[in-house]
């Protein structure tokens, strides 16, 4: 009896030991025909111009799961930047191919889905997209790297500050959760000229926990009242008893660093109890319209928020890049699709800049290049971390403007 | 008089949202008064009463009040459903079999929506076109005074339903005794239906006011939804029609006053600690009698 059960069991974990691999299996194999057929049409277009050798770029963004939207968006923007790098001659002449993984945001399977990149040996890596796994990757990147065996790792929009200092080689497209809270505090101070803001924050959330608190810090040091600091959890969607509370103290401008189905909620609450004023928020409110219906688009009136890049910005380069993206997706970029863009496009200047697609090299180029991108004109800090104009931009009757650009500090 | 007026506020506040908590818990409680099964993916229903009434308003074009008989019909179909497939081959499994059934439900609609819809939130219309109305300093909103009112109006209705009705009176038989009701003729598979029927209408309604209140409609929508409800009914006392929508209200108004007067960020813990002590004193809630086993 006793050996019925041993072998049950030893059958048991065999089963779940292979279909661990199996899952992991066919996730990969899907992923590696994606991939292929992106780089197919990628050198046919390209086959004239450059020889016959290729470049091999890994990119890890979920295409998959919760945060698919952002990374199905990051990963067009990368595709289209390749294309367009093949197009103009590829790196160093050779063809430039993508080996694209899905990571479903989720940390141990973008570990796993960078370790197949290392193994199919690409020579940079573009991930991840939301900011877990990018600090999952970054640390083993960084490891490995300081150990002799690394390559450049650029994150187009993990925004949390501590993705780039864990090494040299990891760099970032898009600016960091802290410094949108300052561009937006000295925003208020100095354009709106508020003096007494209110702060409603996801307490559940680093992305905009990390926002409040640097607006907060910022704004006190410009001489700005927080007469209001409030939270609320992940899965709060009533937001009425907090604005009640603000609403009362009467301050100039309330700011709400969240993501846009939050933010729309919140919008429509604070307008239904009465409240009028400015709102303030960050990236995360690009795409709040799209959730609003057409006649609710008005609460969001009278609010600001920065974001990377401006979709009907009259700059020659945006504009080109939103009219090839409509193209050949069909739909509108997002600020992802840009981030990802300049992502590739960085790693391509700094490669051509290096001469080769030595590591080591290319590091080295990064940290000294100038580039400018979609989303403006990038340098990079002694992190890793772009030095960047923010766009600050109006909503107002369903539509974006563009209100200023703060210069970069 | 400021404070006064700030205490009201946040007191409406506190109704509005405790008034869905409490439509939301009759279906948890109605469901468990009959079956003894805690209908985990109660809260899903109402994310799927969501979906068809916001297809039917924004996709057929229809007014709100028939996207809403729309959404009754189509989750007072998908309860019995769910309760013929997935719950009556278990009805004399333990009942940890069922809970997990249940829970395995709630996934598998969670997930269904998610492939068909994406997980990005989808906008709701504006329902509700009743202009505030002022009641001193006090401004209560349309929606509000909608919420509340409906929901009153439903609290009723199926009070009535179930005290004065034939069908009401076999619910409430095969509640007490699943086994002296057949042996009294009562149709036990009829009633049960009927139960997961009722229940899972409210849920649509419940839909349909939380949409209007929260306009925005997402695969996850129902979890939190379900959960706080859940806890309303075991606050009332689980099984019993006013215990549920006693505990409705309670939560509603514990969330929003510990919001407003103790700590914004606590507010879940509260809540979620009030269960921890009803569950410590009173396991059967406040409207719970104290029933001996029987033997």
């Amino acid at each position: 009896m006793k050996k019925m059960l041993a072998v049950i069991l030893m059958a048991a974990m065999m089963v779940s030991t292979f279909s661990g691999c199996s899952g992991n299996g066919s996730g990969e194999t899907e992923e590696s025909e994606n991939s292929t057929t992106a780089s197919v049409e990628s050198s046919e277009e390209a086959s004239e111009e450059t020889s016959g050798e290729t470049v091999t770029y890994g990119v890890l963004a979920p295409l998959t799961g919760d945060a698919s939207v952002y990374g199905i968006s990051t990963s067009n923007g990368i595709k289209m930047g390749a294309e367009d790098i093949n197009e103009n001659g590829g790196v160093l002449g050779k063809t430039l191919e993508l080996e694209v993984m899905d990571e479903k945001a989720d940390i141990a399977e973008a570990t796993n889905a960078y370790n197949a990149l290392r193994s199919q040996e690409v020579s940079a890596i573009i991930g991840d997209v939301t900011s877990k796994p990018a600090m999952a990757v970054a640390e083993i990147a960084a490891e490995e790297y300081a150990d002799g065996d690394g390559i450049p790792v650029i994150t187009p929009t993990g925004t949390t500050p501590d993705i780039t200092p864990n090494g040299e080689n990891i760099f970032r497209a898009c600016y960091t959760d802290p410094f949108q809270g300052k561009a937006m505090a000295t925003f208020a101070a100095e354009n709106l000229g508020a003096t007494k803001v209110a702060v409603m924050y996801n307490t559940s959330d680093d992305y905009s926990t990390g926002i409040a608190n640097a607006f907060v810090e910022t704004a006190e040091e410009k001489g700005i009242e927080i007469v209001a600091n409030e939270g609320y959890g992940a899965d709060d969607n009533d937001f009425k008893t907090q604005l009640t509370k603000i609403q009362a103290l009467n301050p100039d401008a309330i700011m709400v660093p969240d993501y846009y189905n939050n933010v729309a909620l919140i919008a429509t609450q604070a307008r239904e109890i009465g409240y009028d004023g400015v709102m303030l928020g960050a990236d995360g409110w690009d795409g709040v319209l799209n959730v609003l219906d057409d006649a609710n688009k008005s609460v969001v009136n009278n609010c600001y928020f920065c974001n990377h890049f401006f979709i009907n910005d009259t700059d020659e380069k945006v504009a080109n890049f939103v009219k090839e993206y409509k193209e050949t997706y069909g739909e509108d970029p997002t600020a992802f699709s840009a981030l990802g863009y300049d992502a590739v496009c960085i790693l391509d200047e700094a490669t051509e800049k290096a001469g080769s697609t030595d590591p080591e090299a290319v590091v080295a180029a990064m940290q000294e290049l100038e580039y400018d991108g979609v989303t403006g004109h990038i340098t990079f800090d002694e992190n890793g971390d772009p030095i960047k104009d923010v766009a600050i931009l109006k909503l107002e009757d369903g539509a974006v403007t563009l209100e200023t650009k703060l210069a970069a500090e | 008089m400021e404070q006064v007026v700030m205490f009201l506020k946040q007191v409406i506040n506190g109704v509005q949202v405790g008034s869905i908590y409490a439509l939301v818990a009759l279906g948890y409680t109605m469901v468990y008064g009959i079956v003894k099964l805690l209908n985990f993916a109660h809260g899903d229903f109402i994310m799927v009463g969501a979906y068809i009434s916001l297809f039917a308003m924004t996709g057929a074009g229809m007014p709100v009040w028939l996207a809403a008989v729309i959404a009754v019909a189509g989750c007072a179909l998908l309860g019995v459903l769910t309760e013929k497939i997935a719950y009556k081959p278990l009805r004399n499994s333990p009942k940890l079999s069922v809970l997990i059934t249940a829970i395995g439900v709630s996934l598998f609609l969670q997930n269904l929506f998610l492939i068909l819809f994406t997980s990005s939130p989808k906008p709701y219309p504006n329902t509700v076109n009743i202009p505030a109305v002022n009641v001193g300093p006090i401004q209560i909103s349309g929606v509000t005074l909608v919420t509340i009112v409906l929901s009153a109006v439903s609290m009723i209705a199926l009070q009535l339903f179930v005290k004065k009705t034939k069908m009401g009176r076999a619910m409430r038989a095969v509640s007490e005794d699943a086994q002296a009701a057949t042996l009294m003729g009562v149709n036990v598979n009829h009633t049960i239906s009927l139960t997961f029927a009722v229940g899972s209408g409210l849920a649509a309604i419940a839909a349909v006011m939380y949409c209007t209140a929260y306009p925005m409609v997402d695969p996850y929508m129902g979890s939190m939804l379900g959960l706080k409800a859940f806890i309303a009914a075991v606050l009332g006392g689980i099984g019993i029609i006013p215990g549920a929508m006693l505990g409705g209200f309670a939560i509603g108004l514990i969330e929003s006053l510990t919001k407003a007067y103790i700590s914004s960020q606590l507010a879940d813990a509260v809540v979620f600690g009030i269960l921890i002590l009803v569950l410590l004193i009173k396991p059967a809630g406040i409207f719970g009698k104290n029933v001996g086993e029987k033997v």
